[in-house]
């Protein structure tokens, strides 16, 4: 997962990128690039990456429905066991998986929070092929930092945010920490992240 | 080489120098030559030599495990000069031959006096006697039998070989433990622990209803009873009964059995299986109120040597015993001397004077007096220490006080008049 | 986690993240590709010195499921025959580079000695008459399924009645310690001379008397009688056994609408439980086997998913 605001340490100051109002201007861009590029809400499924990425796609799939009037198939991709670093790590505890129906020639839109490192996204594209055959993958994400290890590139981006490594890009959800916001936080102790 | 211990304390409190002569007997120290070896044992005890009632030597038959050289070096580091060495030997000692045998093993590397413990049955079979009368007639001269390990279950044939041992003043020695109530498998006091670990029960009624019996069959046959390694409150009662009684019976304890419970055993380490069992706080009390109104005549080790293979085996399956020798008087220090149960006279009673008499070792047990065999040991009740089992004289290592911190009392031990173990 | 070898080794936490992944781990078995990657790499032998394919397979699916290379070692009657001593056997194993034993051995605390011998993470599948708390785990799991069926979840005030020998049961130790940590309330019921010494000391309530108790359970878990039991002397037929601790079609019809039958197998029928019982709506006996697995995988995850488990 990318970072997460429960593990910013409070010692730390953290600058607000975007509030509340700015988050959700952001995400409504999204919804209607993403009915863009798939030319309406038909076959199309939202899976969100534990855990503010969860949050995120439910969000997406409500204001799609809202645009479109029509029903988005929404849910949940766990990729704890395809983390490339899950032994480094002390145990996990994996979260839910949840897939609405077959993936099978779908479109899948995969929303994450922060785009980071990139190795969450590798995962999720191994735990995807396990699951089926979706006719073409997309990637969702509210922040794009910068730094990625991995060849990917997002397809929809809410904030393109050039940060440094020692910063730490935090999303706020309502439903997890009362507000919505994008947040840096700058620390030197901090290496670098997932 | 003749020695002079000068200041040395005796168990009743005077002080007193002894003269250790060439020929093993104690002198008169005013006798003793400018020339002779000097220890000087001031702030030490000097108690005779340490007397064990039951000692397993492994050999002939498992020297992997103990030797007569081993188990008796390991005797002489625990202050002994006598130890017993019981039957469960391969060939079992139960003829005339195995026993002169086992006693010609003593002589030729004993680092300690070996009186030979006859069996009480064929093979410890437990059906047909063994050759009581030529063992006791045999050049090792032997007094105690015993089937140690099994028990002698069959009341007629323990009827039969209580009545023959009298002939010759013989006694048996009785492993108590009723073979139905406790079985092969059973290896955990019966109690909350062997509920909640899941091992088969030991209760500690299978041993105290054979001692019952025993006692009355003892009155029956009008001989003489010895109850090895008494481990249960039960048993201390019934005793206390058949002593008031005028019964002729002993009784040993275990040092184990004064200090060791049940809850070691629950991390399964088989160091600590024992038969008896170790027991649980309330038999442990009773065992040492017992050892010091002397309901308890005596301490045994019950020392028992096992390989590390034959202790490697899950719990149920491995072989019970721990050593003993080498901190019997330890664990009588800590749990009885160091408490204020026991004085130092009474020391001396329970593990030199009362089994030597109980062996019928005339050379053993004696007051340190001129005239007498210099089988002595000098104590230092302060010195303590933390047991590694691996600088053990015993060739095997289970021994269950490992990493203990305990006294560590023994400084000299000299048996017929050699220095056989010196700190 | 280090190793799994005793029930009392778990804290709420863990028992409730081992149950809830579990429930993850159950919908992998509906997906097209059956395997996760979190153990790949990884070697678990399966040592069984005591038979049971149900418990044996299970470990082996669970293992292979999360894509950890699994060895089944059948070590029935060896080491002890043989003159191989426990220790060198597992020692033996454990030099070729082992990351984790899981053990069924019918002495009494083995799993927790070849822990204390050897490198590799131990997971305790049975010792002796002592623990067998993957099995406890799964009855938890179905247990917790079955309530959340019921409209009635969690296991705070729950009765779960656990009937007949629990002298020689694994199952019981473990369920006994496993609902203290769940919060659920076992009541034991044996006939006397199947029942522990000191049970008491365990925190539940112990009777003699399965109809004092069998229409209040919310769980009713039979535990098989073996039959060298009668000849043992425990109680004198099966008859009468049956009589007083079977879970008869008479008794079956004093159970709440809400409870469920357990039974950790292989059953008895006709004697602990009827065959109107075991084939009863409320039969969970099937759940607990298909809950097997994915308990399994579970557990092996929290073992092995992270190397924080490995020896030092």
């Amino acid at each position: 997962m990318a970072d997460s605001a429960t593990n910013t340490p409070t010692s730390q100051v953290s600058r607000v990128v975007a509030d509340d109002s700015e988050v959700a201007r952001v995400l409504t861009r999204m919804a209607h690039q993403i009915l863009e590029a798939n030319h309406g809400a038909e076959n199309l499924v939202l899976l969100g990456i534990p855990t503010r990425g969860v949050q995120l796609a439910k969000r997406l799939a409500a204001l799609i429905e809202s645009i479109e009037q029509h029903p988005v198939r929404q849910g949940e991709l766990d990729i704890t066991m395809y983390r490339d670093d899950l032994r480094a790590n002390p145990t996990r505890n994996p979260a839910r998986t949840s897939i609405p129906g077959s993936i099978d020639n779908s479109t899948v839109v995969l929303v994450d929070d922060v785009l980071f490192s990139a190795r969450t996204i590798g995962a999720a594209f191994d735990a995807l092929r396990d699951l089926g055959r979706p006719k073409a993958v997309r990637l969702a994400v509210l922040v794009d930092r910068g730094h990625h290890e991995l060849p990917v590139a997002a397809d929809h981006v809410g904030r393109t945010i050039h940060t440094a490594a020692d910063e730490r890009v935090a999303v706020l959800v309502t439903e997890l920490d009362g507000r919505d916001a994008i947040t840096i936080t700058r620390t030197a102790q901090l290496g670098g992240q997932a | 080489m003749s020695l002079l211990i000068t200041g040395a304390k005796l168990a009743d409190g005077t002080s007193t120098d002894l003269y250790v002569t060439d020929s093993g007997v104690l002198g008169d120290p005013s006798d003793a030559p400018g020339a002779a070896q000097r220890i000087d044992a001031a702030g030490l005890l000097a108690l005779p030599g340490l007397v064990d009632m039951h000692t397993h030597l492994r050999q002939p038959g498992r020297e992997d495990a103990e030797t007569v050289d081993t188990g008796t070096a390991a005797a002489a580091r625990g202050g002994f000069t006598c130890v017993h060495a019981m039957a469960n030997l391969t060939p079992v000692t139960d003829t005339a031959e195995a026993a002169e045998y086992v006693q010609s093993l003593g002589e030729r590397d004993g680092h300690c006096q070996v009186r030979v413990v006859g069996a009480v049955t064929k093979g410890l079979g437990g059906k047909d006697l063994a050759e009581l009368g030529r063992m006791a007639s045999s050049a090792a001269n032997v007094r105690v039998f015993s089937d140690d390990g099994k028990c002698v279950d069959d009341s007629l044939v323990m009827r039969r070989a209580l009545t023959y041992v009298k002939s010759f003043n013989g006694v048996v020695a009785q492993h108590s433990q009723d073979p139905r109530l406790a079985g092969p498998g059973a290896c955990c006091h019966e109690s909350e622990w062997s509920g909640r670990l899941g091992l088969p029960g030991w209760p500690s009624q299978a041993e105290s209803v054979i001692v019952a019996r025993d006692v009355q069959l003892a009155e029956l046959t009008d001989s003489r009873i010895h109850v090895c390694h008494v481990s249960t409150a039960e048993s201390v009662e019934v005793i206390r009964w058949a002593k008031k009684r005028g019964i002729k019976v002993t009784a040993e304890v275990t040092p184990h059995h004064l200090l060791l419970d049940t809850p070691l055993v629950a991390g399964y380490d088989t160091t600590f299986k024992v038969n008896p069992p170790l027991r649980t706080s309330e038999h442990l009390e009773a065992v040492r109120e017992a050892l010091a109104d002397g309901t308890i005549d005596m301490i045994g080790t019950d020392h028992a040597p096992h390989a590390r293979q034959d202790k490697d085996h899950p719990f149920d399956v491995a072989l019970p015993g721990m050593l003993g020798l080498e901190q019997a008087l330890a664990v009588v220090l800590e749990v009885m001397v160091n408490t204020g149960r026991l004085d130092w006279p009474t020391v001396a009673e329970r593990m030199s004077y009362a089994p030597a008499r109980l062996g019928q070792v005339g050379e053993q047990g004696r007051e340190l007096v001129v005239g007498e065999p210099a089988n002595l040991v000098l104590v230092d009740p302060s010195a303590r220490a933390t047991v590694d089992a691996n600088q053990s004289r015993s060739r095997s290592r289970n021994n269950p006080y490992h990493g203990r911190e305990l006294p560590d009392p023994v400084v000299t031990t000299i048996w017929r008049g050699k220095v056989t173990y010196q700190r | 986690m280090r190793h799994l070898l005793s029930c009392a080794d778990l804290d709420l936490a863990t028992a409730t993240a081992i149950l809830d992944l579990a429930e993850e781990m159950q919908q992998v078995q509906s997906r097209p590709v059956k395997k996760l990657p979190a153990l790949r790499g990884r070697t678990i032998v399966n040592i069984f010195f005591e038979d049971s394919t149900r418990t044996r397979t299970s470990f082996e699916i669970a293992g292979k499921w999360l894509s950890a290379d699994t060895i089944n070692v059948s070590a029935k009657g060896s080491s002890v025959s043989k003159g191989e001593s426990l220790r060198d056997t597992m020692l033996t194993l454990d030099a070729m580079g082992v990351d984790a034993f899981v053990i069924r051995h019918g002495s009494s605390g083995a799993a927790a000695q070849v822990a204390s011998w050897v490198k590799a993470q131990v997971v305790n599948a049975g010792d002796g008459q002592h623990e067998h708390p993957t099995q406890a785990l799964l009855d938890a799991y179905t247990m917790r399924q079955h309530f959340r069926l019921m409209g009635n979840d969690g296991f705070a005030g729950k009765k779960i009645a656990i009937v007949g020998d629990l002298l020689h049961s694994r199952v019981v130790r473990s369920n006994v310690l496993l609902q203290q940590v769940l919060g659920g309330e076992v009541v034991l019921v044996a006939p006397p001379t199947l029942v522990p010494t000191g049970v008491e000391t365990w925190g539940c309530e112990v009777t003699g008397d399965l109809d004092s108790v069998i229409e209040e359970a919310d769980i009713v878990m039979m535990l098989r009688v073996q039959r060298e039991r009668m000849a043992g002397g425990f109680f004198p037929t099966e008859r009468e056994y049956t009589e007083s601790f079977g879970l008869t079609p008479e008794r079956l019809a004093k159970l709440k609408n809400s409870a469920g039958i357990c039974h950790p197998g292989p059953m008895n029928r006709g004697v602990e439980i009827s065959s109107a019982a075991a084939d009863a709506a409320n039969s969970l006996v099937l759940d607990q086997v298909a809950a097997g697995v994915a308990i399994r995988m579970s557990v092996l995850y929290h073992l092995l998913g992270s190397n924080e488990g490995a020896a030092k």
